[in-house]
């Protein structure tokens, strides 16, 4: 009994860290929409700015002086973030956002460490607090029961500011309906800025917190953001009683979890935010989305149609230059178009669901690497021929979508989005944990492609001829009957079911549709590199696909081949400077505040726009 | 679409423009590949190893009468990358060779397409026993003491030791359980009644140290296995000591001694431990090991880490084993690489066996303490590790028909 209480305590404190982060994250989805995957950035920044301050701070004193600093200053960093990266696009489409916040995250990296280097910094311990209480004889850490007391105190605050003051009111306002809010004369600007302070703030705090039990380091922003996604999605996007009870589940079940099942600290909290989605949708404490509040902004879609002669003649002229490509160039660079056309037809089938059907998928990548594990698993244990196992990867990939489909296709929105990304995580702790079969993070190697085949030119053929063909099926299906009955139910499902479209039903076939695309290209890809690890079904391979569909442009039809083409080049030049990663991120946020409608969206406006003085001038 | 192509054309033009601004022909490539951003703190001690070698390699007339060159690249810590990469330094850059890598599973990766597309790769870190054995390959040959040879000699300490019950703890992932595996296998062998009472498996950088800690004292056992490292093994130490898991209890381990792992616990770093690592302040004047440390020293004004030790190492072999083979092409290096010696590395004479590729480099180990508020090792010994691998026949077996 003791003992379970001990453990009960140390989840409890775990979890003070990880509701100060969640909080944070929870605040700014409320009010600005944004889906910030530079939170966990913040929570670095906490951390490393927390250290510096303790170590010229001196005593009990300076040790909780440096925490409160810690938390203005990431709070002030969080404003100036939001005021030249996020204020330019909030009028762009939905969750279009986060690509912004994905480039902030590389600049925070490169920048943390050129400032405090890479070794990995222990965190100095608070003053007087070294050391055990017993509690029934167990012990437990001093600093432990601190963070278990004061979490309350600041789970009140917060509940104090929402619900009590003017800042509150209009917070709660902004959550609820935003237009109205600005509408009624409220300086929107300036209250999302405050929000995202507050937001950054609270992670820098968790940040500092954190610092008598660990430290800071580089890999810190990464490690804690999926863990703040399932806090903040369990609880309800948005509610800040939701975060604290996430938090306090999750960390309890962990301490439990690693008790007992040892070997579960890989999925055990995906698995809780899986089941909790399917029986609660919206999570917790979170309220339904309501369609429309926050879907469309700015101007309707003008209706797609094919591209006349002259873009066929362009396109066709492409397809030859690509033909005729080995004449032309050495043995790299066809590889980099190999490279180029799996992740073009890999975004493409991602841009499918996300632009046609307005589905986010964030697991998208367990297609992708579901389908290359698929050719590469029966290579490896059954020596099947190549061509044989390479027609099982979309195949394998297509049942995975249709039976995680099954599951998702009910969900909306962010829910939708987050009930992917934990299937998707436990597609990849599968292969990540099953080392009898897929052998782990050793992954399977010798995936090498037959005779015929394995020439760098055939294969280039080979990849350009599927490759390229899957991507023109996906156009031509956008173009039927059936896209066009997928467009109906993503921009009013409503009036789409009156006309009597089945809506989820055409969703759950164009997820299956996409996800046997991507296994397609999965299977392109393992026969190209000979290998395949659980890195493709990570992810950070689901976002790689959905930021070059955000970056080519959503309402685009060529949006997700033309963002990968971009983003593989701009990646393949930039990784060869020292501070690559900076500079990617500066590219990264340069475009998205430049072009806010995606590289594609904004070329077509500006096309149009010459063209139209044109004809005026005429 | 038409944008694709001009990129694609923009990037023919940007990358024409990469060998040109390389130097003169006079100058042998190799191609090293590595997580610079992703590893940081371990990638840079090693690059800085590398310099240290090529700088005095190069003074002393290169190799081959030319200069020798690095092409560092940064791979993202992605295998697909790693393999891109790697193809366009050998038939764009002109690398007679590659090398490189931390994490095991790229190491796996760049095997895999070395053997196939005939290149010559040389892993220098990464630690995955099947690097060598069960999925080795005539051009893959490693530098670094394998997990299992580590293991073992911890193993060997650990059954002197009167403790039958043991718990261990590893990241969650190959190396982990590898770690695991190879000390448990070694320990039976030695001793069959040892028993293992509780395995915990924390997620790599993810641990949950207080709960890993109650986990392990609910168990009860006479010793404790440990794996984690970095800032897993900063939380494990810890809150561990807090709780006071390690009062009398002896605990091995595994890379718990290397520099990039004891100097950022400072005044915290564990006493008493068991382990492998890197003492290289223990070194004696006038030994090869000693002078590479004063070199590295005042050339970086750092101290060194293992990183820094491998990085030195494998530029020293790469420069031997490209003189050996009096030619640049695979062919001639593989072939001087079976059974190459290299000469004067700071421990001395190294080896290149031929029987798996993998080199006779060993490991220190020793028990940790604390000196001047740092963790040191110290009673320490380089050992061999020739008495720890598998049987010959065993390794024959294990390695694919070559």
């Amino acid at each position: 009994m003791a003992f379970l209480f001990a453990q009960f305590l140390t989840g409890l404190a775990n979890a003070a860290a990880l509701f100060l982060v969640a909080s944070g994250l929870s605040l700014i989805f409320g009010v600005t929409r944004i889906v910030n995957f530079a939170h966990g950035s913040f929570y670095m920044l906490g951390a490393f700015i927390g250290i510096y301050l303790m170590e010229i701070l001196p005593g009990a004193v300076g040790f909780w002086g440096a925490i409160l600093l810690t938390g203005i200053a990431v709070g002030l960093i969080g404003a100036f973030v939001e005021m030249v990266v996020l204020r330019p696009i909030y009028r762009a489409p939905e969750l279009f956002q986060l690509v912004a916040t994905f480039g902030v995250i590389l600049v925070i990296q490169d920048l943390a460490l050129m400032i405090w280097g890479a070794e990995d910094r222990l965190g100095p311990r608070a003053p007087g607090l070294r050391g055990v209480w017993r509690i029934f004889g167990e012990p437990v850490p001093k600093y432990d029961i601190i963070l278990i007391a004061i979490t309350p105190f600041i789970l009140f605050a917060l509940w104090y500011l929402i619900t009590k003051t003017r800042l509150g009111v209009l917070v709660r306002a902004a959550t609820q309906d935003r237009e109205m809010v600005g509408a009624l004369g409220v300086n929107q600007a300036w209250l999302f800025t405050g929000v995202f302070a507050l937001g950054s703030a609270l992670a820098g705090w968790g940040g500092a917190l954190q610092l008598p039990k660990g430290g800071a380091d580089l890999l810190m922003d990464f490690n804690i953001i999926g863990a703040v996604f399932v806090v903040v999605v369990i609880g309800g996007m948005g509610s800040l009683p939701g975060a604290f009870i996430a938090s306090v589940l999750i960390s309890v079940l962990n301490v439990f979890g690693v008790t007992y099942l040892p070997q579960s600290t890989l999925v055990l909290m995906f698995v809780v935010m899986a089941v909790v989605l399917i029986i609660r949708p919206y999570g917790l404490l979170g309220r339904e989305e309501v369609a429309g509040e926050h879907g469309q902004v700015g101007a309707p879609e003008t209706p797609i149609r094919p591209y006349g002669p002259m873009g066929q003649a362009l396109i066709a002229a492409l397809l030859l230059g690509l033909a005729l490509l080995p004449l032309f160039v050495d043995q790299f660079m066809l590889i980099l178009t190999i490279d180029m056309v799996i992740f073009a037809l890999f975004a493409a089938s991602l841009h499918f669901i996300l632009g046609s059907g307005g589905l986010v998928s964030f697991g998208h990548a367990a297609f992708f690497g579901g389908g290359a594990y698929a050719a590469a698993l029966l290579v490896f244990h059954t020596d099947t021929p190549m061509e044989l196992a390479f027609l099982f990867a979309p195949l394998a990939a297509g049942l995975l979508a249709l039976g995680i489909g099954w599951f998702c296709i009910r969900l909306t929105g962010v829910y939708f989005a987050m009930l992917t990304l934990a299937f998707s995580q436990l597609v990849w702790s599968l292969a990540f944990q099953w080392r009898a079969v897929t052998r782990g993070d050793d992954g399977l190697v010798n995936i090498w492609p037959s005779e015929w085949l394995s020439g760098t030119e055939t294969y280039y053929y080979f990849a350009l001829i599927l490759g390229v063909g899957g991507i023109l099926f996906l156009r031509h299906v956008i173009h039927s009957p059936f896209g066009y009955a997928l467009r109906a139910g993503r921009d009013s499902p409503r009036q789409a079911e009156a006309t009597g479209i089945d809506v989820k039903r055409v969703q759950f076939v164009a997820f299956a549709l996409a996800g046997a695309m991507a296994g397609l290209a999965g299977g392109i890809f393992v026969f190209a590199k000979g290998s395949v690890f659980p890195t493709e079904l990570e992810i950070a391979k689901s976002f790689d696909a959905l930021i070059v569909v955000f970056l080519g442009g959503v309402k685009t039809l060529a949006g997700g081949v033309v963002g990968a083409g971009f983003m593989t080049v701009v990646e393949d030049w930039l990784t060869r400077l020292e501070y690559w990663r900076l500079l990617l991120g500066l590219v990264i946020i340069a475009v998205v505040i430049v072009m806010p409608e995606g590289i594609v969206g904004t070329l077509r406006t500006l096309w149009r726009r010459i063209r139209n003085t044109d004809e005026e001038t005429v | 679409m038409n944008f694709l192509r001009r990129t694609v054309l923009a990037t023919a033009a940007a990358m024409a423009l990469v060998p040109a601004a390389g130097f003169a022909q006079e100058t042998i490539k190799v191609g090293e590949i590595n997580h610079y951003k992703r590893m940081a703190a371990f990638a840079e001690p090693y690059k800085l190893g590398i310099e240290l070698a090529l700088s005095e390699i190069n003074e002393a007339g290169g190799v081959l009468g030319q200069e020798l060159e690095f092409i560092f690249r940064d791979d993202q810590g992605d295998p697909a990358e790693a393999v891109k990469i790697a193809e366009e330094l050998m038939t764009r850059d002109g690398a007679v060779m590659l090398t490189g890598t931390i994490l095991s599973h790229v190491g796996l990766a760049l095997s895999s397409f070395a053997a196939e597309k005939g290149y010559l790769y040389l892993a220098s870190e990464p630690l995955a026993d099947s690097l060598v054995w069960k999925s080795g390959n005539p051009y893959t040959f490693r530098l670094r003491a394998s997990t299992w040879v580590q293991a073992a000699m911890l193993a060997e300490e650990a059954a002197k030791t009167d403790a039958i019950k043991y718990a261990t703890i590893a990241p969650n992932y190959a190396y982990g359980q590898d770690a695991v595996e190879a000390f448990k296998a070694n320990l039976k062998r030695l001793k069959p009644e040892v028993e293992f009472v509780a395995e915990q498996w924390p997620a790599l950088f993810k641990i949950d140290a207080g709960a890993e800690v109650q986990a392990i004292e609910r168990a009860k056992p006479d010793a404790i296995y440990n794996v984690t490292f970095g800032t897993d093994l900063a939380k494990f130490v810890r809150d561990g000591g807090d709780r006071g898991l390690f009062d009398g209890r002896n605990v091995y381990g595994l890379l718990t001694g290397e520099p990039e792992y004891l100097e950022p616990l400072g005044d915290e770093a564990p006493e008493g431990w068991f382990v492998t690592g890197f003492p290289w302040y223990g070194f004696e004047d006038g030994t090869p090991g000693k002078t590479f440390v004063d070199a590295y020293t005042e050339a970086t004004g750092e101290t060194p880490k293992i990183g820094s030790l491998v990085g030195y190492m494998t530029a020293q072999s790469i420069a031997a084993g490209i003189e050996a083979a009096g030619a640049t092409d695979t062919e001639s290096l593989v072939a001087a690489f079976e059974g190459l010696t290299v000469e004067n590395t700071p421990i001395g004479e190294l080896t290149y066996r031929e029987i798996d590729n993998q080199s006779t480099l060993g490991a220190w180990v020793g028990t940790t303490a604390l000196e001047d508020g740092k963790g040191v090792m110290v009673d320490w010994e380089y050992k061999d590790p020739a008495p720890y691998m598998p049987s010959d026949e065993d390794i024959t077996a294990m390695r694919p028909a070559e």
